[in-house]
C-alpha cells in the first residue's frame, strides 16, 4: 500500500494549513461565501440540506487498518458516530461543523488521507476495481497506475478550473467491477500480442442527465505513454468542452458532438506536443510506487477449518456462498463485508464497526481493506481457514449480512434526506425494498439482481446501469419514481430502458415486487438471472406486470 | 400573466453550524420554521431577502421558500422544505434530534 514520502506529507500539510486559514478568513468575514465556496469544494466540503458534508477520498478504494481507524475517529469525534461510504469510493460525513473541518483534515493527514478534489471541476478521486491486487482474473494490480494518476492530477495546474468535473477509473481484470464504461476516462490493463502490458483507454462514458457508454479511444497505449496520453485527452476536452451549458460540458458530450475519430485525432496531435515534456520522471516515480503495492506473502496450508465450518454451519455457508469471491492465491478468498443490512442505510457504518473491521483486517487479512463503489467493505486477502473466525466476529458486530449481489445489496445515493441537489428520497426506498424481500424470504431464490437508486437525475446511485434502476423525481411537488430495466454495470455495460410512467413513493415497493414476481414466472430455470431473462423476453412482459390496468385499457 | 405571489419565508444555512435557519419578524434568525416570518407581499419578500443576504457572517445561501400559514406558524408547502425543517428520515438526526432532547 502506498505510503507518503516527505514531499507528499509536506504538500498535504501545506494544503491543510492553507485551508485552515481560508476557513478562519471566512468565519471572520474577510472572505465572502462566493469567494470561499470554490475553496471549500476543492477540499471536499459541501453545504447540504441540514449541515455541511465532508467528502473524504479513499483513493482506488484502498485502506489500511490505521486509516480505517482514523475514519472511525472522525465519525466519533466530529460527526454523529457514523460515516457513509459512497458510490465513488469516498466516505462522507454528514454533520461536521465548519470550524472543526481543518482539525478533521489534519487527523486524516496523519494517516495519508485527504479530501482534495473530491468536489469541484477537477479530476476527482481515481477509482479502481475493489478486488484489485487480489482477483483471480486480473492481469496486473491497477492500483499503482491509479496512485500515479492521483499524484499527477492532484493540484495539476492545467486541470483545476475545468468546464466540469472529470472522473477516472482503472481496472486490470477481464471482468469489469469498476464500471469503467460509465467514466469520463477509463484505463484497462491489457496485454498486446507480444505479451507486453499496456493500457486500453476508454473515453466518454457517463451517467447523469445524458447517460453514455464509454468507447475505446485507444486499444493499446504503451506503459510509458499513459500519463502523457491521459493528459492529452483531458487537455483536448478542457479546451473544446462546452462551458456555455453545464449539462453539455462533460467529455461524453464533446465525444458525442465531435465524434470519436475527431477526438482521437486531436488527442494524437496534442500527444505529439505533450509527450516530449515527460522526461521519464513519471516512470521513475511509477517504479517506486509499484514497490508499495507488492502482494503480501500469502501463507500456505490447507482449508480444513473452512471446509468443516462450511459443512456444519448453514449460516456460515450462506454467507460464504454470497460474500466470497475467487482469490488469485491458493487457499485464499476475497471476503466482502456487507454494509447493506436489511432495513439499514446502504453504505453507513458506525465508528465501532469501522474499528472492528480494521481490527479484523489486521488480525486476519494482511492489514488490507477495500471500499467498493457498491458501498461495501472488502477484506481482499483472507486465508479460508480464518473465515469462520472472521464470520463470528462480523456477526457480533452486526456485519455478517449474507446478501452480496442479491436484491438487498442496493446502491443508493443519499437522496433528499441529505443532498441539496436531490429531487426525491432514495435511502428509505432502499430500506423498504430490502426489508420487504427479507420478509418474503425471496432474496436467495431471486439470485443475482442489482437494484440501483438515485434521488435525482445526476445518477450518483448509478440507476442507469442497475438491472433494475430507480430514479426519484419531483413531479408537481410530489416524489415520483421512474423505473428502468436491463441496465448493466459490467464489461457488457448497458443503459437501462424506462418502463413507462413513474410511481408514487408508496407505490414504488409494490411495483418492484410485481417486477420480481414476473421474473420468477418468466425465467426458464433457477439459473437464469434477472438480466438474462430480461434480455431474452424483453420489456413487454414486465410492462404487463407493472401496469396491469393500462394494458387492459389498450386491449 | 405572471404567476400570483405565494407566501414565503426567508431561509438559509447557518455559517458555523450549517443547519437550517429562518428569518424572524424581528429580523433575527431562528431554527424553527414556526417562528419564521411569513411574508405575503412580493416587494417585502425581496427586501427581506436582501436583508438576509447582507448577513454573510450568519447566513449562507439565503433564498425565499414557499410556505403557508398554519396553527403553529408557517408550514412548508413542498416536501423539500418539510425535510429541511425536520431532518433526514433514516435517523432521528437534525432538528428532530434537537426536539427530542428538549
Amino acid at each position: 500500500m502506498y505510503k507518503y514520502n516527505d514531499f507528499d506529507s509536506a504538500f498535504l500539510a501545506e494544503r491543510n494549513r492553507q485551508f485552515r486559514a481560508q476557513v478562519e478568513r471566512r468565519i471572520d468575514g474577510a472572505l465572502t461565501e462566493d469567494e470561499f465556496k470554490p475553496l471549500r469544494l476543492m477540499n471536499g466540503l459541501y453545504l447540504q440540506l441540514h449541515a455541511y458534508m465532508l467528502r473524504v477520498a479513499i483513493p482506488y478504494g484502498t485502506l489500511n487498518p490505521d486509516q480505517m481507524r482514523a475514519l472511525a475517529l472522525l465519525a466519533q469525534k466530529w460527526d454523529k458516530g457514523y460515516g457513509h461510504f459512497t458510490t465513488r469510493q469516498n466516505i462522507q460525513y454528514n454533520w461536521p461543523k465548519l470550524k472543526d473541518v481543518p482539525d478533521m483534515l489534519d487527523a486524516l493527514a496523519e494517516v495519508n488521507l485527504h479530501a482534495i478534489q473530491t468536489s469541484g471541476n477537477t479530476i476527482r478521486n481515481v477509482t479502481a476495481d475493489h478486488f484489485a491486487g487480489a482477483a483471480a482474473d486480473e492481469i496486473e494490480d491497477p492500483r499503482p497506475i491509479a496512485e500515479l494518476i492521483r499524484q499527477w492530477s492532484t493540484d495539476h495546474p492545467e486541470f483545476q478550473f475545468m468546464g466540469r468535473k472529470f472522473k477516472i477509473a482503472v481496472s486490470g481484470a477481464a471482468n469489469d467491477r469498476a464500471v469503467l464504461k460509465a467514466h469520463d476516462l477509463a484505463v484497462k490493463i491489457v496485454r498486446n500480442d507480444a505479451g507486453e502490458i499496456g493500457y486500453q483507454v476508454l473515453v466518454g462514458g457517463g451517467l447523469g442527465r445524458t447517460p453514455m457508454i464509454g468507447k475505446v479511444l485507444n486499444d493499446y497505449v504503451a506503459a510509458d505513454d499513459l500519463l502523457p496520453y491521459i493528459e492529452s485527452v483531458i487537455s483536448v476536452w478542457n479546451q473544446l468542452g462546452r462551458r456555455d451549458n453545464k449539462y453539455k460540458a462533460r467529455i461524453k458530450i464533446t465525444v458525442h458532438e465531435l465524434g470519436l475519430d475527431k477526438i482521437r485525432e486531436l488527442t494524437e496531435d496534442r500527444f505529439a506536443q505533450v509527450r516530449p515534456t515527460f522526461g521519464g520522471a513519471d516512470q521513475a516515480l511509477f517504479e517506486d510506487i509499484k514497490r508499495h503495492f507488492a502482494a503480501p506473502a500469502f501463507r500456505e496450508g490447507g482449508t480444513e477449518a473452512y471446509d468443516a465450518a462450511y459443512e456444519a454451519d448453514p449460516v456460515f455457508r450462506a454467507w460464504a456462498d454470497t460474500n466470497l469471491a475467487a482469490h488469485k492465491a491458493p487457499g485464499h478468498a476475497i471476503a466482502t463485508i456487507s454494509i447493506k443490512k436489511h432495513g439499514a442505510t446502504p453504505g453507513d457504518a458506525t465508528a465501532e464497526q469501522m474499528r472492528e473491521m480494521a481490527d479484523i483486517a489486521e488480525a486476519y487479512a494482511y492489514g488490507e481493506l477495500r471500499i467498493s463503489h457498491e458501498q461495501n467493505v472488502i477484506l481482499p486477502h483472507v486465508h479460508k481457514n480464518d473465515l469462520p473466525a472472521i464470520h463470528a466476529r462480523l456477526k457480533a458486530a452486526d456485519l455478517a449480512t449474507a446478501n452480496i449481489g442479491l436484491i438487498s445489496d442496493i446502491i443508493a445515493c443519499p437522496g433528499m434526506d441529505y443532498c441539496a441537489l436531490a429531487t426525491a428520497r432514495s435511502i428509505p426506498v432502499a430500506q423498504e425494498i430490502a426489508t420487504r424481500f427479507e420478509d418474503l424470504k425471496l432474496e436467495h431464490d431471486v439470485g443475482h439482481l442489482q437494484i440501483k437508486i438515485s434521488g435525482c437525475i445526476n445518477a450518483c446511485g448509478h440507476h442507469h446501469v442497475g438491472h433494475i434502476g430507480i430514479l426519484g423525481l419531483d413531479r408537481a411537488g410530489v416524489e415520483n419514481y421512474q423505473i428502468t430495466l436491463g441496465g448493466d454495470a459490467t464489461e457488457t455495460a448497458a443503459i437501462g430502458t424506462r418502463t413507462g410512467p413513474g410511481f408514487a413513493y408508496d407505490e414504488i415497493v409494490p411495483a418492484i415486487e410485481r417486477i420480481i414476481t414476473a421474473y420468477l414466472e418468466l425465467r426458464e430455470s433457477e439459473e437464469e438471472t434477472f438480466l438474462q431473462t430480461y434480455r431474452r423476453v424483453g420489456m413487454e412482459p414486465f410492462k404487463v406486470a407493472l401496469y396491469p390496468a393500462a394494458e387492459k385499457k389498450v386491449a | 400573466m405572471p404567476r400570483a405571489f405565494t407566501p414565503k419565508v426567508v431561509t438559509a444555512n447557518d455559517l458555523l453550524e450549517g443547519d437550517v435557519i429562518y428569518l424572524t419578524p424581528a429580523g433575527g434568525w431562528t431554527r424553527e420554521l414556526s417562528e419564521a416570518e411569513l411574508i405575503t407581499d412580493e416587494a417585502e419578500a425581496q427586501l427581506r431577502l436582501l436583508d438576509a443576504q447582507s448577513q454573510p457572517k450568519i447566513a449562507v445561501g439565503a433564498y425565499l421558500a414557499d410556505a403557508k400559514a398554519g396553527e403553529q406558524g408557517p408550514e412548508p408547502t413542498h416536501f423539500r422544505e418539510e425535510f429541511r425543517r425536520t431532518g433526514p428520515s433514516n435517523y432521528r438526526h437534525g432538528k428532530q434530534e434537537a426536539a427530542a432532547n428538549v
